[in-house]
């Protein structure tokens, strides 16, 4: 089907062998002479004023080596949001604080000659505390007797509004034409309030960071990061030390997710390091991940639709809420998301109104996740999509594929709304997702099960489905970067900023080189993402790898390409025109004659005008093309109990041309199976004291293959004219559809609205009382 | 205090402390395939076979495991000579991240020595202890039927060809 040769091809992910071999390095893998291994010994209380640290005892103990904390630590205000400069997140955290905010919030750190010692020495720091009185209430951050948590000194370095003194972490608001004439015009409103939750990435390898000195005296670190550049910029300034002396390598990493794109491990092993000229180490434990690392912000999103009989939708007014946590890490940009991905999608609608806040609680902290807002946010819109259908009596399908935005059109929501700045105006050059709503339409059988409500004994069937679109990297602020250079056997390297972290980046990133230079795939050698030796990338978030370093590698490619046939022009004495790269040689079709690749590099290398054959190219985007999906659930909700069983789920996606459809299935399938637990079992439970009581697997609920249900996912055949080879992205798009798809499966089977997540039995058999419905 | 033991055919001796786990006893010693995701024995990342039965090394002692037959995932094969589960769960793109991938494999020699045809909800059950957040397990079930399917191949071809 496919013109292209490796592109379209599902080629064997390049580093598997070695994994499943275990051959392949993460960061705890890496052996270290003599270091220092470090522990953090983390506030008991919510919210609090350290009034004293004795760490004398702690530094007593054989093996210890240093106490840190507020008393000896330089306090410089920072973020750890690993974005690009200048961080669109508030700076207002340190590495120690006189304050702490959470249960969990970092107090004093030990560094010993061995982790048990290290953990054994947390528990000799003596702390005392003034106790104050905490916020858990996102709604109450900003009365004006909320517990104020951040002092005047914190600020935002994009000049963002940024309100410390109410608690305000970041504010967004667009209004497009006139909700008052909107809601004169409508026949009927719908006003609904929808709650998304707290939730944890879960990357199988949990957080670490590791670091030494190398024989020159420079500073390596080693690190489970999705973003190895802006490591370098944030430890640089944390540590104040120079940035020409920081070495950041990633090897590979068990999972991000959005996880790992914080820089909060780092400059603690850089810190050790330096000031004790020793290795340093520190591997979190799965408590801390689920604690004291980041999350997924919960979100409030208020919702209200005036629509007339005709079907038109009158005016929206989209109100979020967005607990920050303690601190305001992706505050802003997650916030405007919620909007900015879900807005777009139904573009016909002329008045429009957004209002976003983050606020700042004594809660675990968010951060960057999967689908970054959009989840949120779809999971109240695509609700009271399903609602007015139901209330118009119209097919859901229908009145999606007439609302939805179009080949050609745009929508004044992608220039209003960008990432801690104003967007980019855009037109939509490919949506195939009329296609992926019939294909899905067809696999779970909506038009022959929808709204039957098939009954077994007390157990109920329903349908339900979404739709969502994301984006492809950040317009006019991502960036990636590739180098290239030609081997004597006609091999290339390429040399990438592109971080993989397990989603196989570095193979399709090889693909798209090695179908330019129409060689085999195993003739590029991958490097990616060591600040010494590859060229600059962003790192891998904001679905940005395929669509903006993928153009990179293109673009490089191609000037590779040239090279080549410049000099294969000159060995065999004939215009460039007529000269083509084919299956790893360059053929003169006219004259049938060619060289090998391999011809060439040794001619450069060693022969005639000698020159080594290389490039690098860099890639900015100025759109951010829109995947797009279209998800069902099929579920079973048993009436009785409440409990809610997924049958079948259906993804069809339209991510452009994909450049290796395996992977891209993976990456829908991995994305749909997380939101699916996300949106039955897993949940953050707090004690009354703010103490996160779900800090292990067996009680914040991740699925194993035996939870499974039937899955089942379509990539749909697409071409974006503005993509590598017309590839959209496809990382994060998937993990939007679970939770509304099965909250509308569920009204569909028992009528009762889920408007919050996640849909545990309790809660759906709470819902069913309530309306009464229990009683089938 | 230390013990002799058996990791992948080959005989050690190594030193421990006497409340040491297992995990960590391989990893200190060079065994750095067996991951550390968890420490509760709820993942499944640790997964090793002792004397043939998988478990999760995090909960075993050490000193419990003296003298027993060990089997990492480079006891099974190796990037020149991989098993066939191996390349089935790279062929079926069944790694993404490649974190939890040992233990799968592990977990599904041990299935596929007990049962060569395992239906699809044996497979789902015996991979339950192994958690991957990467993949939505659909292609490492694809990668244990191809595995399955494989090794089953092999067998019969060995049978015909008589031999053992």
């Amino acid at each position: 089907m496919t013109k292209y040769k490796t592109v379209g091809k599902s080629k064997v992910k390049i580093d598997s062998l070695s994994l499943a071999t275990g051959e392949s390095r993460f960061t705890d893998d890496f052996e270290l002479k003599n270091p220092l291994y470090l522990a953090i010994l983390y506030s008991p209380h919510a919210h609090a004023e350290i009034l004293n640290i004795d760490d004398s005892a702690a530094r007593q103990m054989k093996g210890v080596v240093d106490v840190f904390h507020y008393g000896n630590v330089k306090p410089i205000l920072h973020t750890t949001a690993g974005q690009g400069f200048p961080e669109p997140s508030p700076y207002d955290t340190t590495l120690f604080d006189t304050k702490v905010r959470f249960v969990g919030d970092r107090v004093a750190m030990v560094a010993a000659e061995s982790r048990e010692i290290a953990e054994e020495a947390i528990k000799h720091i003596t702390v005392d505390y003034k106790i104050l009185e905490p916020l858990f209430d996102p709604e109450k951050a900003m009365n004006e007797d909320a517990p104020q948590l951040h002092g005047p000194d914190r600020f935002t370095p994009i000049g963002a509004k940024y309100e410390p003194g109410k608690n305000l972490a970041a504010e967004v608001e667009i209004e497009f034409g006139d909700i008052k004439k909107g809601e004169r015009e409508a026949d009927f409103v719908l006003d609904h309030t929808y709650y998304a939750h707290y939730g944890s990435h879960c990357a199988q390898e949990p957080h670490a960071a590791i670091s030494y000195f190398d024989e020159t005296g420079r500073l390596v670190i080693v690190c489970t990061t999705q973003v190895p550049f802006h490591v370098r910029r944030i430890v640089s300034k944390v540590c104040e030390f120079p940035l020409s002396k920081i070495r950041v390598v990633k090897p590979r990493i068990g999972g991000g997710f959005g996880g790992k794109q914080e820089v909060f491990l780092e400059p603690l092993v850089a810190l050790t390091t330096i000031r004790h000229k020793r290795p340093a180490k520190i591997v979190l434990n799965r408590k801390e991940v689920f604690q004291n690392s980041r999350t997924r912000h919960p979100v409030r999103t208020r919702l209200r639709t005036g629509v007339k009989k005709n079907g038109e939708i009158t005016f929206l007014e989209m109100d979020s809420l967005l607990n920050s946590g303690a601190y305001g890490t992706h505050a802003l940009t997650v916030l405007s998301n919620c909007g900015a991905k879900v807005l777009p999608m139904f573009n016909k609608i002329e008045n429009l109104h957004f209002l976003g806040r983050s606020v700042y609680t004594n809660l675990p902290v968010g951060g960057a996740y999967r689908g970054y807002g959009a989840t949120q946010g779809y999971f109240a819109m695509n609700q009271q999509i399903d609602m007015i259908a139901r209330k118009l009596g119209v097919d859901l399908l229908e009145f999606i594929k007439k609302n939805h935005i179009r080949v050609g059109e745009t929508s004044g929501v992608f220039r209003a709304l960008g990432e801690g700045k104003e967007g980019v105006t855009q037109y939509i050059h490919s949506c195939k997702l009329d296609e992926c709503i019939d294909i899905g339409a067809r696999e779970i059988g909506w038009y022959e099960k929808r709204g039957k409500k098939i009954q077994n004994g007390d157990k109920i069937k329903g349908l339900g489905m979404m739709v969502a679109m994301q984006g492809s990297g950040i317009p006019m602020v991502d960036m990636g970067a590739a180098y290239m250079k030609m081997n004597d056997d006609g091999s290339f390297n390429l040399d990438i900023g592109a971080t993989d972290i397990g989603t196989g980046s570095d193979t399709i990133l090889a693909q798209i080189a090695a179908e330019v230079l129409s060689v085999d795939l195993d003739k590029i050698i991958v490097l990616s993402s060591d600040t010494d030796r590859t060229p600059f990338d962003v790192g891998a978030y904001a679905s940005s790898t395929t669509y903006v370093s993928g153009g990179a590698v293109k673009k490089c490619a191609e000037k590779i390409r040239s090279q080549i046939i410049s000099a294969a022009s000159e060995m065999m004495k004939t215009d460039k025109e007529n000269l083509e790269l084919c299956d790893g040689k360059v053929t003169d079709g006219k004259n049938n004659r060619f060289v090998s690749l391999s011809d060439v590099a040794v001619y450069t290398l060693y022969s005639e005008n000698q020159f080594q054959i290389q490039a690098g190219a860099s890639q900015i985007v100025e759109e951010s093309p829109p995947p797009f999906i279209a998800q069902f659930a099929e579920v079973e909700v048993d009436t009785k109990t409440g409990k809610v069983d997924l049958i079948k789920f259906v993804s069809v996606v339209d991510c452009g041309q994909a450049i290796n459809p395996k992977l891209a299935e993976g990456q829908i399938e991995g994305a749909t199976v997380n939101g699916i637990c996300y949106a039955l079992t897993e949940e953050y439970k707090f004690s009354k004291n703010g103490n996160l009581l779900t800090k292990q697997f067996r009680d914040y609920k991740i699925w194993s293959a035996a939870d499974l249900p039937e899955i089942k996912t379509i990539v749909v055949d697409s071409h974006e004219e503005t993509g590598p080879f017309g590839a959209k992205s496809v990382g994060e798009i998937g993990i939007n559809g679970p939770m509304p798809a099965i909250a509308n499966a569920i009204y569909d089977a028992v009528g009762v609205r889920m408007f919050k997540a996640p849909f545990t039995p309790a809660r759906v058999y709470r819902e069913m009382q309530k309306s009464g419905c229990q009683h089938y | 205090m230390n013990g002799k033991f058996v990791v992948n055919g080959k005989q050690y001796q190594f030193n421990f402390n006497s409340d040491e786990r297992l995990l960590f006893t391989l990893r200190n010693h060079g065994f750095k395939e067996v991951k550390n995701g968890c420490l509760e024995g709820e993942c499944g990342a640790c997964l090793i076979l002792l004397n043939g039965k998988p478990v999760n090394s995090c909960q075993v002692f050490t000193a419990s495991a003296i003298g027993k037959d060990i089997k990492t995932v480079k006891g099974i094969g190796n990037l020149h000579e991989p098993h066939v589960i191996q390349e089935a769960f790279v062929e079926a793109g069944a790694v993404q991240c490649g974190y939890c991938t040992p233990g799968m494999i592990l977990a599904t020699y041990a299935l596929l020595q007990n049962k060569p045809k395992p239906s699809e909800s044996e497979i789902k059950n015996a991979l339950d202890g192994n958690l991957c957040r990467c993949t939505g397990y659909v292609k490492i079930i694809e990668a244990v039927k191809l595995a399955a399917e494989r090794l089953n191949g092999v067998k019969e071809n060995k049978a015909l060809y008589g031999e053992k």
